[in-house]
């Protein structure tokens, strides 16, 4: 089993006595895409900047493809493709003279440039903007410009620090498209709040805040783990004493979760259903059960899920101290 | 290496294509110019001791206090205030290379600045008729002279530009470093502490230091190789710190 593309063990960044990263660890597999979440100062950017080599650590140990970050740092920005946050470009330079002079710095050669820089432009969808001046681009332009940039050279690890913020809908897809298409070839670790994105996108998701690691999974297994299993939602009208007769004949696991909330105007009422995590998906079976019962009427079904946004609230709920 | 000319090839690039450049090349040939034409009236009028262009070299400090801190303040300050310093040094780049090719392009449009007023030499001597009103001796003097010290003054710029994130700040500190440097240490030779026997060593390291006293020498064809290694060392020195700037900025940041 190769060793894995980012490796963080015990990792400790502290500033003049504020400690901005305790005892982060987590691992990255080759080919993942993972997601860094966290609220703003929960040291996300500290630990990127330690991650590319930028910043020294305190203490810890930091390994990308198997080499130590702190003991050969040149070595290692051979290995990473950055996109700091706030994605800053010089705002001078034409597109095509800004990704020529990149290629250039990080070792491409001649043979390989112009090809490379061709793909590049093509992938990120640049191809209309290739000869204007960077200062005067969109905002989704600049991102794309910072994105080519960090996969110019192929790195087999892409750090991408807030990759979509500020863009609107539409290009929030383009990029996202744009790095589900490295996944395999390219190892990429991008840090965000726009959770949606993150779901979306990232194969697994570690949440850090004030410095520690409070929660990492992938974004199906998070909120079970979290908030228990997916309960069932239904908007019913009927006798709702008979009710926890009918769900014991269901499945035993089923139970009916108390609410005050009154019935509206209709008769409909909303009801709340939580199993185990162990049962099967009744989803059916109660619409089919409910249907023929001629007491109740349903209106409704669903098994909402636990978003990431919940997990991340729960995981990074303000402590007292 | 090869990453270091690739750095100065694109500094020396966007220098040339930047119109702030040619703003600067044509105020500073616009004043030097007019010190010119001032000095060949004053010749006209009356003769004078020494030649005219040793007289030329001797307002050296006006343009170095103003054109220097002009030419360095953007070249770290600005990159690390747009952040384009940190993806710069996630590259394959180490900080000297960068600091060096930022010297390096700020040093030759130094010298090409200073070179363009070599025209106005070559206009006197053109029009001058049949006399020979130029001594080519102090002329290629004063000229040494700007090019081995414009490598300490252009290293104190960029030093000045690589320990801070604001330009205006840098463009000062440059100017104040200057001005100690050159006139400061001229003041500091006149004390009248120095005359005491008992610092005559501090007498010896302070006329050592001179800038002007360089001046002269270099104009009248002495050229002290314990000057030039005083320029180059402080060159060094200067850029030295450049580096360490730029670096604990990244440590305390």
């Amino acid at each position: 089993m190769p060793e894995p593309a980012i490796l963080v063990r015990d990792l400790v960044k502290a500033y003049a006595g504020h400690p901005a990263v305790r005892e982060v660890s987590f691992e990255v597999a080759r080919g993942e895409i993972i997601g860094l979440l966290g609220p703003n100062g929960a040291g996300k950017s500290t630990t990127l900047r330690i991650l590319t080599g930028y910043l020294p650590a305190t203490s810890g140990r930091v390994e990308v493809c198997g080499i130590d970050v702190a003991a050969n740092p040149a070595d290692v920005k051979n290995l990473i493709g950055y996109m700091p946050e706030n994605n800053p470009l010089p705002d001078d330079m034409r597109v095509r003279e800004y990704l020529d002079l990149r290629a250039r710095l990080k070792g491409l050669t001649r043979r390989h440039l112009a090809p490379r820089l061709d793909e590049v432009i093509h992938l990120c969808d640049l191809g209309r903007v290739r000869d204007r001046i960077i200062g005067k681009l969109s905002k989704g332009y600049r991102q794309r410009v910072g994105i080519a940039d960090a996969i110019l050279a192929e790195p087999p690890v892409i750090i991408l620090d807030e990759p979509t913020i500020g863009l609107d809908p539409h290009q929030i897809i383009a990029v996202r498209n744009l790095i589900a298409g490295l996944r395999g070839r390219m190892t990429v670790l991008i840090s965000s709040h726009i959770l949606p994105e993150v779901e979306a996108t990232c194969d697994r998701v570690v949440i850090i805040n004030q410095g520690r690691v409070v929660a990492a999974g992938s974004p199906a297994d998070l909120p079970r783990e979290w908030l228990g299993p997916p309960a069932y939602e239904l908007e019913l009208a009927g006798p709702l004493e008979a009710l926890p007769a009918l769900l014991a004949s269901v499945h035993p696991a089923l139970s009916l979760v108390p609410s005050s909330a009154p019935p509206g105007p209709e008769g409909f009422a909303v009801i709340r259903l939580a199993a185990s995590a162990e049962t099967p998906d009744l989803r059916e079976t109660l619409v089919n059960t409910l249907a023929r019962d001629p007491r109740f009427r349903l209106r409704g079904l669903t098994r909402p899920r636990h978003t990431l946004e919940d997990v991340f609230l729960a995981a990074t709920r303000p402590k007292a101290a | 290496m090869r990453l270091f000319r690739i750095l100065l090839a694109h500094e020396l690039r966007m220098l040339l294509v930047s119109p702030a450049t040619y703003i600067a090349a044509t105020l500073f040939l616009l004043v030097m110019g007019f010190v010119f034409a001032g000095i060949l009236e004053t010749f006209t009028a009356a003769p004078q001791e020494a030649a005219p262009a040793a007289v030329f070299f001797q307002l050296f400090w006006l343009p170095v206090f103003f054109m220097v801190p002009l030419l360095t303040m953007k070249s770290i300050a600005e990159e690390r205030r747009l952040g384009t310093l940190e993806t710069l040094l996630t590259t394959p780049v180490s900080t000297p290379q960068v600091v060096l090719a930022k010297f390096a392009a700020s040093y030759a449009l130094y010298l090409a600045l200073w070179a363009a007023t070599g025209g106005f030499f070559y206009i006197l001597v053109r029009f001058a008729g049949q006399s020979q009103p130029i001594d080519l001796g102090p002329l290629l003097g004063g000229y040494l002279f700007i090019a081995v010290s414009g490598t300490l003054f252009v290293a104190l710029g960029i030093f000045a530009s690589s320990v801070t994130r604001n330009q205006a700040v840098a463009g000062i500190l440059a100017f104040v470093l200057l001005l100690a440097l050159v006139i400061g240490t001229r003041f500091a030779g006149t004390m009248e502490l120095l005359k005491l026997d008992s610092f005559a060593g501090v007498k010896a390291a302070v006329d050592y230091i001179q800038i002007f006293t360089h001046l002269e020498d270099f104009t009248r064809g002495v050229v002290d190789t314990r000057q030039v290694l005083y320029y180059l060392s402080g060159c060094t020195f200067a850029l030295l710190l450049a580096i360490l700037g730029v670096e604990a900025r990244q440590l305390h940041s």
